[in-house]
């Protein structure tokens, strides 16, 4: 039955994929294979989420070893949300790469953007679905690798720059990960994630130990851009391709916060974490100064692409937020806010993409009076903007709504207070640009413009429908996130 | 005198540490990009050695299944840092090949060089 082989066709028909594209050389065919492929992978991670959901995780020997001596892909809950979210982000995205990446990226290069793309996804499933951690680390440095290229294809010679730095940063994270295995795997003898985290109650509060929970808790938050390690995101998000940009800002940063839930809850185990260490009181501190710290420096920002990618930073904040609160409700809303800010951003850099394609920039002074020559895309904006707000109706308000929910019950009423006033820094930032593009008399630069071609239009308006049709109907989002939540926390008593 | 012997008995992990941070050092001391990424190799190969040195047992042998031996060296981190040399080689020949194309856009690789003009503009 090839359905039991689902684990790994995850990983393998995407790097075939990219092989195939790196071969055929011409934009045109090598996007319909990146298209074919990248259509398939969320029917497969549709079909083992489901089959989670009814049956319990599914453990997949690679290659018929057994695990702990094999490497295991295992695919839970959460595994199999953030599969389903990086695959379905990755088939929206697909279809206007089209006409995005023929505008913006020479057409012999094409090929090799539909190649990285595909290594990039593969890379991504990588990690979200095996249960080795030195397997996370080769697909890490898979989709890094890719990442670095795909960001390099930019129009801006400042992309070469913005690559270059990311590279630096990524490999030292990369790295800084290797370093916390390699002393887990010198004090337990395993790499296998459910394995170690049973060896681990024998030798808790060692300090090999501490210092590879420090040294993974680093490694990651650069990957995952957490204030104040999330310097190479903004110039990386400004100058990528659009639809690059879209894809990374919905996926890349959503995959590393799973490896630190898979570290912090599965790995080491709550009651390690959050109440033998002080790591609650840091995360939660940096959580807030990403929230207000990001969201302030993006209210000054005039490019409008690289403001969302603070805003982005600001976002994460939320997320980890969720994780640092580590009871029920706030880390259903962190979890759940993984996949409502995936979409909302995946909306608002497609927006972005679109008006770059109409008039080649995204600057805040040309997009005056844009909302009445493109009504249909800027709608978008403004929708996927309130979401960000966590405007009540759309997703980004249950995410917040759980966030609270979850401060509450630890009996901080001064943190919903806070989430409250942060959002409020969002309405400044977007409410800025909604101003200019809706109100203001149309600039020259938007002179005979007209709405992007529909192969444009759908994807936008597939995210932005996602972001109101989660604000209303929570059980595929908050519904699977609890679920994951509570597997997590299963470990704290 | 045993803390003495304690740094001794454990100059493996000392070699390791040395070449960790000055690795590190140099990335991030150094404005040369080509040079940074030299840091970044050092950084990288110290991981090997964290990796490799405590694999191996003092008259061990290979695991090989033979009445002789008693007294295995686990071979499982050799075959892990090959995997890691690869993508250490790989990231260097994509950060030198940035560097090329940086080389071709801006006409210089030092850092302070490409922020300064980048202020300007």
């Amino acid at each position: 039955m090839i359905s039991a082989h689902y684990p790994a066709l995850q990983v393998v028909i995407p790097l075939l994929g990219a092989v195939l594209c790196a071969l055929v050389r011409r934009g045109s065919i090598a996007w319909l294979v990146a298209l074919t492929v990248s259509w398939i992978m969320p029917v497969i991670a549709a079909a083992m989420l489901w089959q989670v959901l009814a049956d319990g995780p599914i453990s997949y020997a690679l290659g018929g070893w057994e695990p702990p001596w094999g490497i295991e892909y295992r695919v839970d809950a959460l595994s199999g949300f953030l599969l389903l979210l990086v695959s379905g982000v990755g088939a929206v995205i697909m279809p206007y790469a089209r006409t995005s990446v023929a505008s913006e990226i020479h057409a012999s290069r094409q090929a090799w953007f539909y190649t990285m793309y595909l290594l990039c996804l593969a890379g991504l499933l990588g990690m979200a679905i095996t249960g080795d951690a030195f397997n996370v680390f080769v697909f890490m440095e898979i989709s890094s690798l890719a990442t670095y290229t795909l960001i390099a294809l930019g129009k801006d010679r400042r992309a070469l720059l913005a690559a270059y730095q990311y590279l630096i940063v990524g490999t030292i994270g990369a790295t800084f990960y290797v370093i916390g295995v390699g002393l887990l795997y010198s004090v337990t003898g395993s790499l296998n994630f459910v394995d170690i985290a049973g060896k681990l109650d024998a030798i808790e509060n060692t300090r090999p130990l501490l210092s590879a929970l420090a040294f993974l808790t680093v490694g990651i938050s650069l990957k995952l851009a957490l204030f104040p390690l999330h310097v190479w995101l903004p110039n990386a998000y400004a100058y990528a391709p659009s639809a690059a940009t879209s894809f990374l800002a919905a996926t890349a940063t959503k995959v590393a916060v799973y490896l630190l839930l898979r570290f912090f809850f599965t790995v080491f185990g709550a009651g390690f974490v959050f109440e033998t260490l002080p790591v609650s009181n840091i995360l939660l501190v940096l959580s807030i100064a990403a929230m207000f710290g990001a969201s302030i420096v993006a209210i000054f920002q005039d490019d409008i692409k690289r403001m969302l990618a603070y805003s982005s930073v600001a976002q994460i904040g939320y997320i980890t937020l969720g994780i640092a609160l580590a009871n029920q409700s706030g880390l259903t809303g962190g979890i759940v806010h993984i996949f409502n800010h995936a979409m909302m951003k995946a909306a608002l850099f497609l927006v972005l993409g679109a008006v770059f394609y109409r008039i080649g920039s995204v600057h805040i002074d040309s997009l005056a009076g844009i909302g009445r020559r493109m009504p249909v895309t800027m709608a978008s904006f403004v929708i996927a903007g309130l979401s960000i707000i966590g405007a009540p109706g759309t997703a980004g308000f249950i995410s917040k709504w759980y966030l609270a929910v979850g401060a509450l019950e630890k009996g901080w009423w001064w943190l919903v207070f806070l989430i409250v006033l942060s959002s409020l820094l969002a309405v400044v930032y977007i409410g800025r640009v909604i101003e200019i593009a809706w109100f203001r008399t149309p600039s020259e630069a938007c002179e005979g413009v007209q709405e992007p071609p529909p192969m444009m239009l759908v994807p936008i308006w597939i995210f932005t429908a996602a972001t109101i049709y989660f604000g209303f109907f929570t059980d595929l989002s908050a519904g699977i996130a609890g679920k994951a939540a509570e597997t997590l926390l299963g470990g704290l008593k | 005198m045993q803390l003495l012997e304690q740094i001794v008995a454990h100059y493996n992990h000392w070699i390791t540490i040395f070449l960790m941070v000055s690795g590190l050092y140099i990335v991030i001391a150094r404005g040369n990009m080509v040079k940074k990424l030299v840091g970044l190799s050092l950084f990288q190969t110290s991981v090997y050695l964290l990796y490799i040195s405590p694999g191996k047992i003092l008259g061990g042998t290979a695991p090989i299944l033979d009445d002789k031996f008693t007294v295995y060296s686990n071979p499982l981190p050799h075959v892990l840092i090959l995997t890691a040399i690869v993508v250490g080689v790989a990231t260097l020949a994509l950060g030198l090949a940035l560097v090329i194309r940086i080389n071709e856009a801006f006409g210089t690789i030092e850092e302070d060089e490409l922020f300064g003009e980048q202020e300007e503009n």
